[in-house]
């Protein structure tokens, strides 16, 4: 693998973390399995580079992206708290017609940001690699974002919001108002989503809308590696172990995308990713059953 | 390290005669289905036609997004760093990563609707900076004469197409600035993936009087399902690349993906040859083979006239 492809392994994996922190926030927090991403993702991917390609700053593109998103997952969760449609189903139904909003947001299916201003723009031509660059600010703004959740999961509100996760009768018993931390906690989970989007369009110069395809797939990937390399007590640890989740899941794929050298074909690749991530979960099992033995 | 060997071995056997160096061209599609297939092996084949044999002097490397556009980008950065020669991406998604990664190695695109919209260049007569290719913009007035020819009677038609595809969209916008002119009225129909096609087929029954499929990658995956669909309730379907004729389509003018295919590794082999890349014009697809179908035809209850099947370059049998 060489040094260009690892980092952009690295790139990758590390916009994908905002993916595998909101789904964190939805899947272990809230309990709430959300399939809105699916949706979220190229949402936005959609608001931003539409911002972006009529000449409004990038931030505020970001900016807008994360509101879109976050608008997604409330409308996920009025469904489900509003109207008692099964979790699942609400988020399915948000996710398919975001596939037509997204559409409707773009105009045409894919949308060019090749030639445009990004977030990025201001940082390339400092003297270092464009493909050092991108995984160092994109590093830095998941810092900052993990942080901001972490504060925002210690403090009263966000105790609240775990309360209602763990055991939302027994909250509502303490005086929580469930419904209210789930809105802004779906709202929260899908505006990181939605801002993953916003910068994978920026740094791959495209937004499609088949950018969603899988996302979930991905975050909850994501998640459950870090989950069992860090076998997380904290909040702090789960971040962090969603962060390196992510990055482990595209490091695999980068590994897999290497193995023709072995024999194995273009049309392998998600068995080998499969196999490569399996591996990853199962190797620390290995070794903790020989410990306790 | 074997990258430093061979430039020491190639400084130490400089006094043998220039044999054509050795290259490597690494080419990737965001999916892979048999159009799309079939222009990646055009391209292999016609660098073997240029003097490049996989082998002998050139090495080429394919990678299938597997439909994933965060997996194309993945592609685009590991070609990006293995350091090819000439990368061939194949797609709109696939090119616009890989034009994305890299400024400095050459990149020729190929079955690429609408480049200049896809920000991959700026100028289609004058591309500039690291990109060309070949745009796969069907010849769709040729594809509208063919539908008067063999059924003049139709009036409106109906297009299955999935409006996530870019390039589809691009098509399908062009169809309708085509077909007023010629008389038609276009009905669309829409399918997101591939199990959505014959739905939308079924759509269109009795709203339209035949049926045409662009070269829409989801459609075409799944054009057996609209195939059915047009026999059971005789409308003529007709597609926009001649690799669908066989499998059941009534006819097809233009190119087929194997001929872009070859198109695209003739600009391959001229950038290999030190030619820069902004200094080759995007070019258009080209092809003019007509194919029918007698047989499926018939099934849809329509009878192919003599002069067409004479002038057919091939007649599936």
């Amino acid at each position: 693998m060489s040094e260009i492809a690892f980092l952009g392994a690295v790139e990758i994996g590390l916009v994908y973390a905002f993916v595998a922190i909101g789904v964190f926030l939805a899947f272990r927090v809230l309990d709430f399995p959300d399939l809105t991403v699916d949706g979220s993702f190229p949402l936005g991917a959609a608001v931003a580079a539409v911002m972006i390609t009529s000449g409004i700053d990038p931030w505020t593109g970001c900016l807008a992206a994360i509101l879109a998103g976050a608008v997604a997952g409330l409308v996920t969760a009025f469904l489900n708290q509003r109207f008692g449609i099964l979790h699942l189903l609400a988020s399915i139904l948000t996710m398919i017609a975001l596939f037509s909003i997204n559409l409707r947001i773009m105009g045409r299916p894919n949308v060019a940001l090749i030639n445009q201003q990004t977030v990025l723009t201001p940082f390339y031509g400092l003297g270092i690699p464009d493909y050092y660059v991108r995984p160092l600010v994109i590093f830095v703004l998941v810092i900052i974002v993990a942080f901001l959740v972490a504060r925002f999961l210690a403090s009263d509100f966000g105790l609240a919001m775990r309360a209602t996760g763990v055991n939302a009768k027994m909250a509502r018993a303490q005086g929580v108002r469930t419904g209210v931390h789930i809105y802004v906690g779906m709202a929260l989970a899908n505006g990181l989503v939605g801002l993953a989007g916003a910068l994978f369009a920026q740094t791959n110069g495209f937004a499609d809308v088949t950018t969603g395809i899988g996302t979930i797939v991905v975050g909850l990937a994501a998640v459950i590696v870090g989950e069992t390399l860090f076998r997380p007590r904290t909040i702090v640890l789960a971040l962090i172990g969603c962060v390196v989740g992510s990055v482990i899941y595209r490091v695999a794929i980068q590994f897999a995308l290497g193995a023709d050298a072995i024999g194995l074909k273009a049309s392998d690749l998600n068995l080998v990713t499969a196999v490569l991530v399996a591996v990853a979960l199962i190797l620390p099992r290995l070794r903790g059953r020989k410990a306790t033995t | 390290m074997l990258k430093y060997l061979a430039a020491v071995a190639a400084v130490g056997f400089l006094a043998i005669p220039a044999k054509a160096e050795d290259v490597t061209v690494a080419v990737t599609a965001i999916v892979e289905h048999p159009a799309l297939d079939a222009a990646r092996d055009g391209v292999r084949d016609g660098l073997a036609d240029a003097g490049y044999k996989v082998g002998e002097n050139l090495t080429f490397l394919y990678e299938s997004a597997q439909g994933n556009p965060a997996t194309a980008a993945q592609i685009a950065r590991k070609y990006v760093g293995d350091g090819p020669t000439v990368i061939v991406p194949i797609s709109t998604p696939s090119a616009q990563a890989v034009v994305a990664a890299t400024k400095d190695i050459p990149v020729v695109f190929t079955a690429v609707t609408d480049p200049v919209g896809a920000e991959l260049v700026k100028d289609a007569a004058m591309p500039g900076g690291n990109v060309t290719g070949v745009s796969d913009l069907s010849p769709l007035a040729d594809h509208l004469a063919l539908i008067k020819e063999i059924t003049p009677d139709a009036k409106t038609i109906g297009v299955i197409f999935n409006p996530g595809e870019a390039n589809s969209v691009t098509l399908i916008e062009k169809l309708k600035e085509f077909a007023g002119p010629a008389g038609y009225e276009v009905v669309e129909a829409s399918a997101t993936k591939t199990a959505d096609v014959q739905q939308a087929a079924r759509s269109l029954v009795g709203k339209v009087d035949v049926i045409y499929v662009p070269t829409d990658n989801t459609v075409v995956s799944a054009l057996e399902a609209a195939v059915k669909v047009a026999e059971e309730n005789g409308i003529p379907l007709y597609a926009g690349d001649t690799d669908s004729v066989p499998r059941g389509a009534i006819a097809a003018v233009g190119f087929n993906y194997y001929d872009i295919g070859l198109q695209t590794a003739t600009i391959v082999a001229k950038v290999l040859k030190g030619e820069s890349p902004g200094s080759i014009p995007v070019m258009q697809a080209e092809g003019t083979n007509l194919v029918v179908n007698p047989g499926a035809a018939k099934k849809m209850g329509v009878t192919i006239p003599e002069a067409v099947i004479k002038r057919a370059n091939t007649v599936v049998q």
